[in-house]
């Protein structure tokens, strides 16, 4: 202040740091010996799977060709260390020698070759853990969990149950998707007069939410039988327990899916409320023309994700005594006491939610597209 | 001439904030009454008001002798008779132009597909959008939009139409295309509030002009004598503004 001169911009160019260069031959050399590392963990993995394989043959063969392409692919990881220790020590010549921006460029690749094993590595030692994993004690994690053979051995049987499973899925989803719009739009209503529906809407989605659908399906599938509730008493006991079975997981699914469309109602700007009223739509032509279309176009992603949600659920009912595959499965895996036979039941339950969830991807990905084009 | 449009000491306020303050004004039949005054006045509560999408607290709001305020009033009946265009268009978005100009005809007024077609064809035809008539609304310009929302309203066959800032949301080359119509509809002799900030376009097809200050008419008159000889101080200040903002 005193005398010093006053010029801004001379003041704020002071204090900035000199160029200079950062070797990343360290950080190169820690890359190259986790590569050894990685690669040698993989090779040890590998021969361990490989004194459990109990085949001959041309089983064998496929095996160890199989085997040895990993074992190789794992020498990728050194290999990518050491172009980065080349890298470096290359970039710290061209720096010696006062070529500093062709330095940085150099150095700048053996942190992308240092990147890789990063990447690289990660992927090694997941698949060095699933050799070890179903290598171990002699193959026992095979024998016991993954034994196709076992499920295979009950095919039409275990189908069977899945069938049980999607068609529960099918209805109880159609049979959702009608039931939550209703409490979603139940709990829209204006005015004071619709106040105590409103609170019963509140009321149910806080109640079914709250609750684990397990229990609801204890409650509903064995309780009310055993009350003598008058409720589809009249069916057989097995179409009584898969209909008490739908309800159940329509009352849960219906609080989850009710708060999904409530949430898409609620992102409708009220201006498209106010331009369908002043043309002069009543509130329902309005909810039915303007808003429920709109709505129902954004929550289609979180919609599918309940829905993958709930067709994993339909195991629960198993617990009730539904015969589905999960069912089917527990009786069969008490007989042969081996647990393949879960594992194909989750193979069957893969088979329909991946498909979902990458459909589910898929329209999150393009709805995010047409955010970012402007769309609406 | 008779007041087709009466505002009678209209109150309007949102929780603790009195926006109308016993507001009175007269609309003659075919009057075009533009209403300027600065941002946070009522200009667009007034105009919400007049269709009931607004519930006022006092005071009282006819059309052709016939209260259309408070209890009794068969909203969606005025609205059939109230048209408005909002500033920022409102379209639907998941309908084409014209179904979002045939829902409300078919309805609510009961038309056929064919003859709400029909009629909406003529009307995009007039405001020259016919050829937009499949497009849904994101594909068209901001002022084809606006001129879409203009046929939306007047579909409906209003014997009001008002018109809530309908240039503020466009580009300024794309403005002279929406006032055109209006310039069109009130050469016809539709009866037409305005809230606007378009100064230039007042002067020219405003029969009458309004000030509005604190939730009154601050100052009414032709546009001539109030952009020309304001009489209230109020008037001068809103107007010395405009015109240091540039716009008049």
């Amino acid at each position: 202040m005193t005398g010093a001169p006053t010029d801004l911009l001379s003041v704020a160019g002071s204090s900035r740091p000199a160029r200079r260069f950062r070797s990343p031959l360290p950080l190169a050399i820690l890359a190259a010996l986790a590569g050894v590392v990685v690669a040698a963990l993989l090779a040890e993995s590998v021969r361990v799977f490989d004194r459990s394989l109990h085949v001959t043959g041309t089983g064998l063969a496929v095996s160890r060709v199989a085997e040895l392409a990993v074992v190789v692919a794992g020498l990728a990881v050194p290999y990518c260390g050491i172009r980065a220790v080349l890298d470096a020590r290359r970039a710290g010549a061209l720096a010696r020698q006062g070529h500093l921006a062709d330095a940085r460029v150099v150095a700048e690749d053996s942190r992308q070759w240092g990147w890789y094993v990063l990447g690289l590595s990660l992927t090694g030692l997941t698949l060095a853990f699933l050799f070890g994993f179903f290598g171990a004690q002699d193959g026992k994690v095979r024998t016991v969990l993954f034994n196709w053979h076992y499920p295979g051995g009950h095919i039409a049987d275990l189908a069977g149950g899945f069938w049980i499973n999607v068609k529960l899925f099918m209805v109880t989803e159609v049979i959702v998707l009608a039931w939550a719009l209703l409490v979603a739009v139940v709990r829209l209503i204006p005015g004071r007069a619709g106040a105590p529906m409103r609170w019963l809407a509140v009321a149910y989605v806080d109640i079914f939410r709250g609750i684990p659908a397990l229990l609801v399906l204890y409650i509903v599938v064995f309780g009310f039988p055993l009350a003598q509730v008058p409720l589809l008493s009249s069916l057989s006991r097995e179409r009584q327990q898969f209909w008490l079975a739908v309800l159940a997981l329509t009352l849960t699914y219906g609080a989850y899916v009710a708060e999904v469309y409530r949430s898409g109602l609620e992102s409708i700007h009220w201006s498209q409320t106010a331009a369908a009223r002043s043309l002069g739509l009543s509130h329902p032509q309005t909810l039915r023309y303007v808003v429920i279309p709109q709505a129902v176009r954004r929550i289609i992603p979180p919609l599918l994700n309940d829905f993958i949600g709930l067709q994993k659920d339909t195991a629960l009912v198993s617990i009730v005594g539904v015969l589905d595959i999960v069912n089917r499965a527990t009786i069969l895996k008490g007989q042969d006491f081996n647990l393949s036979y879960m594992s194909g039941a989750a193979l069957a339950f893969l088979a329909i939610t991946v498909p979902l969830t990458r459909f589910t991807d898929y329209l999150v990905r393009r709805d995010a597209a047409r955010m970012r084009a402007g769309g609406s | 001439m008779a007041a087709f449009v009466e505002f009678d000491g209209v109150h309007k306020s949102f929780g603790a904030n009195h926006v109308l303050r016993g507001l009175d004004l007269q609309v003659a039949e075919h009057d075009v009454v533009c209403l300027i005054g600065p941002s946070g006045c009522g200009k667009s509560t007034l105009l919400r008001c007049v269709n009931g999408l607004e519930p006022i607290q006092a005071g009282e709001i006819r059309i052709s002798s016939e209260r259309v305020s408070g209890r009794g009033v068969d909203v969606n009946w005025l609205r059939c008779n109230v048209g408005i265009v909002f500033q920022s268009f409102n379209l639907f978005p998941h309908m084409t132009v014209l179904r979002n100009i045939t829902l409300s005809p078919r309805k609510v007024l009961g038309q056929s597909r064919a003859v709400a077609e029909d009629r909406a064809m003529t009307l995009l035809t007039r405001i020259g959008l016919a050829d937009k008539a499949r497009e849904y609304p994101d594909r068209l310009s901001g002022g084809q939009q606006q001129r879409a929302a203009i046929a939306r309203a007047l579909a409906m066959g209003p014997q009001v139409l008002l018109l809530d800032e309908i240039t503020s949301a466009l580009d300024p080359e794309l403005v002279a295309e929406v006032l055109a119509i209006v310039r069109e509809l009130a050469a016809e002799g539709m009866t037409m509030l305005l809230a606007t900030h378009e100064m230039g376009f007042a002067r020219e097809v405003a029969s009458k002009v309004c000030l509005i200050d604190e939730g009154k008419v601050a100052e009414h008159g032709p546009p001539e004598q109030l952009f020309a000889d304001p009489q209230n101080p109020r008037t001068r200040a809103f107007l010395r503004s405009i015109i240091a903002a540039g716009r008049l």
